[in-house]
């Protein structure tokens, strides 16, 4: 496969998966808003901002709906979820003829939905956002869209080597993602849970569930009994659930062994390392014994290691020098 | 023009179809159809209305599926259009295809030897057939690659030459493509929708097959491979998304099995092209480039390029590597070398032209210039690096304003302009609602030259669809229709 497709295919599904998490966040604190007295509204702003990475031009300035309208609508802004579906979209226009028929269709009317001309007005966005009856309504689509297309892509397109790159985008962005949105949180849940006023406990922490969509695969497990520690465990370590970082990078392991079987690419030790041992840790770690030690940077390392993990990944396969490609 | 008012035909679905001077592909003369468009025409009218419209609206689907589209530059919303085609297929007989088969291999030989020729000996400037300065002077004449060697002597291994009828049915040659020419995949695409849409009439008959198109490209490919690479790696260069003929692009590599590449997916090392792919550098044998040679290698031609791989070049020139067609073709259908093409024919082949020229006239000529300053009105005027109808001035519809702008440019620039009458070329029924109405007509078929010369029967027939209009190019608003060439 060329390397420049595998790069397209990678970041279709990055910015898909980027555009889906943020819609997501919004959409849930926009809800929770409406539950909570005005004072905590800052502090929640300040920390879903940090959870998407602290993102230049989106800081909050006291206004709900400015900043979902920035994080939702600005196309200036390179991480609102309208530029993420623009640059996903333009990934797969490049590589339309590697993807399926369905897929296409499903991408480009989820394009079309929201590059609709009115959607550059900000009365409309906000309409959208705050909306009449509905709030969210918008956010709603769409995720709904993402999930289809994701489902699309599982049953249309041969699980090949194209297709395991769509996977690692897809799981490397998740598990960055939900590593911040831990980090984020980890002040107020796990180091003064006091801070917390009284009887807001519970939307806090369904409110960090449902950012990750974790919500009721929790409640099956441990029932609707949140606990800081057992919502940290679930995330991070649960095996089954697809949002928690441990499915996330056994996922990201085993399409980067599949494409690695299918390249017949040699010399993929530095790569197989990283992603062994990151995945490894997860693995094999303890509630109690991450929660003994230093949490965040426990989260901060996972980050870091994503980091490493992408960069192995472009210098084995799509950006890799000349000379090495030639000694290889 | 002259129209000849005809209520000759009774039959409704002719009520709008007046017959002029210009030869028309269904009548002889008002009494009289011409035999091959009989059983057309007798399906067209016994369907009903309603049957039409449903298949009409079948065949849209179908290219609104495949997203059969080509770019249209200049606007920033709505660049993707759907190639607009008729229903009704244009009919050749096997006698005419017979005569335009020859005539392509003929012309596309001698040209062959032509480019041969003035990029090594020049016997033909030496003997003062073709004037050095039309050579030299031309813009698309590479001076690097004079005494280069080409695989097997092949310069041109894909031409789309483009063919019109005179009003005496006589087909004759408008221009040579012998660049990057496009719209095979209309031609392939308009066949694959027409079997389904009519079947029993394509039945009853006996079309020629076209699908082995993109198997004979392979293999046209595959023979000009360079010397020890027994199996080589062919791969379709083009310059991206944004180019008008993306889609066709796109569509031949899949046909072929054969990888799409950008300029960015190839680098050179040590003269060898490579292109990157997850599993590493692999090497390129072949490449059939859609990529203008202005663009291709930055060092070598335009540094401003992005489309093209640096070192391309001298991988070309040290024969690790095929293009197809080679650097420098363009310097055979530049407009004002066309009009030699009958003499360069005699002088390699020592025959007489089976297709004939479209009179033309050279600017450059002074009593050429004078002529066709003196008959702007009658004339069309065309800048002979230009293409796709682009820098072109037809006379019997231009305006004041317009002459005189052309008349200007001729003066400032005379080499760069030639003058042809206009003619009235040969009209098709096409459909509009339940009504055929004659519309102006080209065919461009595709020749393609590896071992030997090989055409499919058929070829692309672009349409004027506009009432009146003689440009059929996709950019300036024309569509086109299936071509039958039967047995």
């Amino acid at each position: 496969m060329l390397s420049r497709v595998a790069d397209s295919l990678y970041w279709m599904s990055r910015y898909l998966e980027r555009a889906e998490h943020t819609t997501r966040l919004l959409d849930v604190n926009l809800n929770l808003m409406l539950d909570e007295s005005s004072s905590g509204a800052d502090h929640r702003w300040q920390r879903m901002v940090a959870a998407l990475g602290r993102p230049a031009g989106a800081a909050w300035e006291d206004d709900p709906y400015k900043l979902s309208h920035t994080l939702t609508f600005d196309t200036a802004n390179r991480i609102s979820v309208l530029s993420c579906i623009i640059a996903a979209r333009e990934n797969a226009r490049h590589v339309r003829e590697q993807i399926s028929t369905e897929m296409w269709h499903r991408l480009n009317s989820l394009y079309l939905a929201v590059t609709r001309p009115e959607m550059h007005s900000d009365m409309h966005a906000e309409a959208l956002l705050s909306g009449g009856q509905e709030p969210g309504e918008f956010l709603q689509s769409v995720m709904e869209a993402v999930h289809q297309f994701q489902g699309v892509t599982d049953s249309t397109m041969s699980h090949g080597e194209g297709w395991h790159f769509i996977q690692v985008g897809r799981y490397i962005e998740r598990a960055s993602a939900t590593a911040m949105l831990l980090e984020a949180y980890h002040h107020d849940l796990w180091k003064h849970p006091e801070r917390i006023p009284e009887g807001n406990e519970y939307l806090e922490y369904m409110g960090l569930l449902r950012s990750a969509t974790a919500f009721e695969a929790y409640c099956k497990v441990y029932t609707a009994d949140l606990t800081p520690e057992r919502i940290l465990e679930f995330l991070l370590l649960d095996e089954n659930f697809p949002h928690s970082l441990r499915f996330s990078i056994e996922s990201l392991v085993s399409a980067l062994d599949a494409i690695q079987r299918e390249s017949g690419k040699s010399r993929t030790e530095n790569l197989t390392r990283l992603a062994g041992r990151l995945q490894a840790s997860l693995r094999y770690s303890s509630v109690e014994e991450i929660l003994r030690g230093d949490v965040v940077g426990y989260l901060q390392d996972i980050l870091r290691e994503c980091r490493d993990i992408h960069c192995a990944i472009y210098e084995l396969y799509i950006d890799y020098s000349i000379q090495t490609a030639l000694a290889g | 023009m002259g129209t000849l008012q005809t209520s000759q035909f009774k039959m409704p679905a002719l009520q709008n179809y007046l017959l002029d001077n210009a030869y028309d592909e269904m009548f002889a003369s008002p009494e009289a159809l011409h035999p091959h468009y009989q059983l057309l025409l007798n399906h067209f009218t016994s369907l009903p209305h309603t049957e039409l419209q449903r298949r009409k609206q079948a065949a849209d689907l179908s290219f609104l599926n495949q997203g059969i589209t080509f770019t249209v530059y200049g606007r920033e919303e709505g660049t993707e259009r759907i190639f607009p085609y008729d229903l009704l297929p244009r009919v050749i007989t096997a006698q005419e295809w017979a005569t335009v088969e020859r005539g392509l291999t003929q012309r596309i030989t001698a040209l062959n030897l032509f480019l041969r020729d003035i990029y090594h000996e020049g016997r033909i400037l030496a003997d003062g057939i073709v004037p050095r300065e039309v050579v030299y002077s031309c813009k698309q004449f590479r001076r690097q690659m004079v005494g280069l060697q080409v695989p097997r002597n092949i310069y041109i291994a894909v031409t789309g030459t483009d063919l019109i009828r005179l009003e005496n049915g006589e087909f004759v040659v408008l221009e040579d493509n012998l660049r990057v020419p496009s719209g095979v995949s209309y031609m392939l695409t308009n066949r694959r929708v027409m079997k389904r849409i009519f079947p029993q009439l394509f039945r009853s008959y006996n079309v020629r097959p076209i699908e082995q198109y993109t198997q004979l490209l392979l293999g046209t490919l595959r023979s000009l491979a360079p010397e020890g690479r027994p199996e080589p790696n062919i791969v379709l260069l083009t310059p991206g998304v944004f180019n008008s003929a993306y889609y066709e692009h796109a569509y031949l590599a899949r046909q072929m099995g054969i990888e799409l590449v950008e300029g960015r997916d190839l680098v050179t090392h040590d003269n060898v092209v490579y292109m990157r792919t997850t599993s590493g550098l692999r090497r390129v044998d072949v490449i059939y480039r859609r990529v203008d040679d202005d663009f291709i290698d930055p060092l070598a031609f335009r540094g401003d390029s992005i489309l093209g791989v640096s070192g391309l070049f001298n991988a070309y020139r040290a024969g690790n590597v095929t293009l197809a067609n080679a650097f420098g073709t363009g310097v055979a259908d530049d407009k004002a070398l066309y009009a030699y093409v009958p003499d360069i024919i005699k002088y390699y082949l020592s025959e007489e032209p089976v297709l004939k020229n479209v009179e033309t006239f050279l600017c450059a000529r002074e009593k050429d210039r004078k002529h066709v300053l003196a008959n702007l009105d009658k004339f069309v005027v065309k800048a002979v690096g230009e293409s796709g109808g682009y820098g072109m001035l037809v006379g019997p519809q231009s305006t004041a304003a317009q002459r005189e702008e052309f008349a200007r440019r001729i003066e400032a620039d005379p080499r760069n302009y030639i003058g042809q009458p206009t003619i009235s070329f040969s009209r098709a029924p096409c459909m509009f609602d339940d009504q055929l109405e004659p519309r102006h007509v080209d065919l461009r078929p595709y020749v393609l030259y590896g071992d030997k010369v090989s055409i499919v029967p058929g070829g692309l027939t672009r349409v004027a669809l506009r009432k009146g209009s003689l440009v059929v190019n996709s950019s300036q608003g024309g569509g086109s229709k299936d071509t039958w060439v039967l047995s």
